[in-house]
């Protein structure tokens, strides 16, 4: 872990390549996604999984380049309370988008 | 200009029902009697410096369990009322408008008001000290939470004397609880009351996690970890991943009333039956949030007075994190016949039935941890010991409650009634008195009285079950929940009459238990030793009541039942041996205290939509974390001499 | 562990944030904090797209929302983020003027990103009459949209405290402490915005 540290030190010293990567990253995936929708040539399903997926990813690119989810001694806290918050928020909008499709 | 304020004042002050004249008197001059020997007794600096500003975990935790004894009475004096006028047919003694305001009160009082702060003040009471930790990870926010829950509760009570009870329910369920079929105050108040409570609790589960995590003990790994700081990580993670529910739940339908929104009307393509999924996702959890630390104090007793290591502490603990997970996945079961599909329905039942499974294996391993065991009945242990087979019959009619096409027959009856309160009962409530006895030592530095603890119980404990048994068999014989009166000739009343007998007694047991806390204040034994029952966990192992700064000396942690083990071992002088070093401590402050009273008058004027009062009321709130913000002078250290004069105090410094 | 760090170089590297105990504690409650707040979010995301088609007859998401407004306002955010994490990069390097710099810039543009989304609201409330009690829909696309909108709103008030306690006191273990969670924050915020971006903007072009 240390190490880890170590190379992040000497990784800040210089440029910031990391948060670079992480603005290029989230930018084409912003674009891909919003060609996804603009462009008309797919399945709703298709598109509405694509989309999805893409910010799935996005997430995962602030949570890793920005914001430096795994670099504390408590990373394995850290990862598990936001892990936990994305299942509950997983079970919140699926189960209620399939318990209203049916009711008032 | 007169008739103007007449007008006002009858809509705000609730006029014409001698009952809550009653309260209303009585509320003054319980005010006037707390002003007078305050000041009589020249107390007023000493309640502010002591307690209105203290972020010491143990006291906020006994503030909230004052609070919680207080709402206790509060809630079974709404529950005695209720019971007074269903015990016969057609009786007169409360209209039905006032039926309605007063079940909402109870359950609402009950769970959130009650049962919350009696866990949380638990948690504050024990945690820091079976850790070996000085304080909470925040302690600042810790009194904060304090004083939103407390504010939370004051705003929920004036209710009833200003403006008008809420009156839906304790769910609250729309659109019956919408502007156009409820207007007026009483729904504000539930609405904004709970909001603010709800925001203290979700920080308390914050404050816990960080604290559990990161400031136990050298050398106490998780699983070493006493079962009740277990049980306090488990329902802590519920609390931060649950309360966001109600949080929002409750702003969207504040929005809808005073904004005109349409999330919950029928009107302009709302859904009401989303404020019941939305409600549920919450609440849910919520049964397991105050279930848990029970479980946790019912692990420390029954361990602590059978003289033996608990059985399964591992599957004790994955049992937890188990139901954690699947407290998640089976809301949809309190609203079986809403109407949804079988597949819907289907899925939910058997999750449900599936918390069954992990909830046995803990009774089993309570079970084996009695077996063979040298068991000490002291009235703690009783609590413990009659709570296995009181929540065992509200667990299984759980079960079948969970039978989807059975709760067509069972929703919404006495049957139900009968359920949630025998493990809402015999689980937090038990729990919470056996927590009560426990730790009472532990909190003043007295042990409870063991034979006035043995008549309460037993008077309480019998009239439980003479209150909530007959109650199944009302509940089968059609009797519905929320019913303010009933015919004669449906063969409801001998059960009724004896439902109501047991309430009553149930009351007697909290007189005995109330006078027990008197009576042991004045001449109970006084515990020297700080260890009064033989103690296995790190609480035991400081004083009683425990120094500010709980320990002198960080203990170090080798096995699960830490204390037990120094004490075999002879190293329990080590905590308290010089020479000693400063103690960092956090500074009292009064901030917490001002920004939730200012947030309480944010709430008032919401409650009546004065945008006046809100308003200012909310950004002065925004002007005090900003202070904060910028303090940076928040915390001092305790100087040697005083930590050897506090240590030689208590005798244990030679 | 740390033998093999300090074989490296003499003072094996911690960030200022993580040096203190306090330090240390916070940024773990603030990291159990968002796994609240993403609950938070994903009960108003859950209740726009359970009324998103209950319009009542009102505007829908397609007559409503326009591509190059959200796509300014998502760059507008996306940039800050990265701005922001700048910010942090400097914080490790110990530059009080760099990272305040960095801040000031973030700020900025979330200003900006709060002016657009203020046009766009009173755009629809004024051209279209699309307000939030007109449909179930509209109260939900407000109230999710406003929430974050408010969220940002409060992240710029905080982040402007955090600059000036930054410009009195300079980078020590507190202010860097605020400095890394007052980031969080921020990238957090541009998560929920991602969010947003794909499940109201987005989805509200297809569906």
């Amino acid at each position: 872990m240390m190490n880890e540290n170590v190379e992040q030190h000497n990784a800040h010293g210089g440029f910031p390549w990391k948060h670079v990567i992480g603005l290029i990253l989230s930018l084409a995936l912003t674009l891909i996604a919003l060609w996804i929708v603009v462009s008309y040539s797919f399945s709703t399903t298709f598109t509405l999984a694509s989309i999805i997926i893409l910010a799935i990813f996005q997430a995962l690119i602030q949570l890793l380049f920005f914001m430096h989810l795994n670099e504390s001694k408590s990373r394995v806290w850290q990862i598990i309370a936001i892990g936990f918050g994305f299942f509950t928020a997983a079970t919140v909008v699926v189960g209620s988008l399939w318990i209203m499709a049916y009711s008032l | 200009m007169i008739a103007d304020i007449k007008a006002f004042l009858s809509d705000f002050l609730v006029l014409g029902d001698p009952l809550i004249y009653g309260a209303d008197i009585s509320i003054v001059l319980s005010m006037v009697a707390i002003v007078f020997v305050l000041s009589y007794f020249k107390k007023w600096k000493w309640l502010w410096k002591e307690w209105l500003t203290t972020i010491d975990a143990k006291k906020i935790g006994i503030m909230y369990i004052i609070a919680a004894l207080l709402m206790l009475f509060r809630g079974g004096i709404d529950a005695l009322l209720m019971r007074s006028q269903i015990t016969f047919p057609n009786e007169g003694f409360l209209d039905s408008q006032h039926y309605n305001e007063i079940f909402t009160t109870h359950g609402t009082i009950m769970i959130l008001f009650m049962a919350m702060p009696f866990i949380v003040g638990m948690m504050n009471v024990a945690v820091p000290l079976q850790i070996g930790a000085r304080d909470v990870a925040f302690p600042y926010l810790n009194a904060l939470s304090f004083w939103l829950f407390f504010v939370g509760a004051m705003l929920f009570n004036l209710s009833f004397v200003i403006g008008g009870s809420p009156d839906a329910g304790w769910t609250s369920y729309t659109p019956l609880a919408g502007a156009k079929l409820d207007p007026g105050p009483g729904e504000n108040y539930y609405l904004i009351g709970l909001q603010l409570a709800g925001i203290g609790t979700l920080a308390t589960g914050v404050n816990f996690m960080a604290t559990i995590l990161k400031m136990r003990a050298p050398g106490m790994t998780l699983f070493k970890m006493p079962m009740f700081t277990w049980s306090s990580l488990i329902t802590s993670l519920i609390i931060v991943f649950a309360f966001p529910v109600l949080t929002v739940a409750l702003a969207l339908l504040t929005i809808d009333r005073l904004f005109g929104a349409h999330f919950f009307t029928i009107a302009s393509g709302g859904s009401p039956m989303m404020w019941a999924n939305l409600f549920w996702i919450w609440g849910h959890p919520e049964v397991y949030i105050v279930i848990l630390p029970a479980f946790g104090i019912f692990s420390e007793v029954i361990s602590t007075f059978s003289h033996k290591k608990l059985f399964g502490y591992k599957a004790m603990v994955w049992s937890m994190v188990l139901i954690s997970a699947l407290s998640f996945v089976v809301w949809l079961h309190h609203f079986f016949t809403m109407g949804n599909t079988a597949a819907v329905n289907s899925v939910f039942s058997i999750s449900t039935m599936a918390i069954a499974i992990p909830t046995g294996v803990k009774i089993f391993n309570w079970l084996f941890t009695l077996n063979k065991g040298r068991i000490e009945f002291s009235t703690a242990m009783l609590w413990a010991l009659a709570f296995i087979p009181n929540f065992l019959i509200g667990g299984l009619t759980g079960v079948m409650l969970a039978i989807a096409p059975a709760d067509y027959q069972y929703h919404n009856s006495y049957f139900l009634v009968a359920h949630f309160h025998s493990v809402l009962i015999g689980g937090t409530v038990f729990g919470m008195f056996a927590a009560l006895h426990y730790w009472w030592p532990k909190m003043f530095g007295h042990v409870l009285n063991e034979k006035l603890g043995k008549i309460s119980f037993w008077i309480f404990m019998v009239s439980f079950n003479i209150c909530f048994l007959p109650m199944y068999f009302v509940g089968l014989m059609g009797m519905t929940r929320r019913m303010y009166t009933y015919p004669e000739g449906l063969g409801w009343m001998p059960l009724n009459v004896v439902i109501t007998i047991g309430a009553f007694g149930m009351g007697i047991g909290f007189i005995v238990m109330v006078y027990n806390i008197y009576w042991s204040a004045r001449y109970g034994k006084r515990d020297k030793t700080g260890d009064p029952w033989g103690g296995r966990t790190l609480e035991w192992a400081t004083t009683s009541p425990a120094v500010e700064y709980n320990f002198a000396h960080i203990p170090k942690v080798e096995t699960a039942d830490a204390f037990l083990h120094m004490k075999e071992k002879g190293t329990t002088g080590q905590i308290s041996k010089a020479p000693f070093k400063p103690i960092h401590m956090p500074n009292n402050s009064g901030k917490p205290f001002i920004q939730a009273w200012l947030m309480f008058f944010a709430g008032f004027g919401l409650v009546f939509e004065w945008y006046w009062l809100a308003i200012p009321a909310a950004a002065a709130t925004m002007l005090v974390m900003a202070f904060r913000s910028f303090e940076y002078h928040d915390h001092h250290y305790i100087p040697v001499e005083e930590i050897e004069r506090t240590e030689s105090a208590t005798g244990r410094l030679n | 562990m740390s033998s093999v760090a300090s074989n490296q170089s003499n003072k094996p590297y911690e960030p200022l944030e993580y040096s203190t105990e306090d330090g240390r504690l916070r940024i773990l409650g603030f990291w159990i904090f968002l796994g609240a707040e993403i609950v938070l979010f994903s009960c108003l995301f859950a209740t726009y797209l359970v009324v998103h088609s209950h319009t009542a007859g009102g505007p829908t998401s397609k007559e409503l929302y326009d591509v190059k407004e959200f796509m300014i306002e998502t760059f507008l955010l996306l940039i800050s983020s990265f701005t922001c994490g700048l910010g942090t990069h400097e914080l490790r390097r110990h530059n009080a003027k760099g990272i305040i710099i960095w801040l000031i810039i973030t700020l900025l543009l979330g200003l900006g990103f709060i002016y657009m989304e203020v046009n766009e609201f009173v755009k629809y409330a004024t051209e279209e009459g699309a307000t939030v009690g007109r449909s179930a829909f509209l109260s939900g696309f407000f109230v999710l949209v406003g929430t974050h909108g408010a969220h940002v709103s409060l992240g710029i008030l905080w982040m402007t405290s955090i600059i000036i306690q930054l410009a009195k006191r300079g980078v020590t273990a507190v202010t860097a402490r605020k400095v890394f969670i007052v980031g969080l924050y921020w990238h957090f915020l541009d998560v929920v915005w991602i969010f947003i971006f794909t499940a109201v903007y987005l989805t509200g072009m297809v569906l």
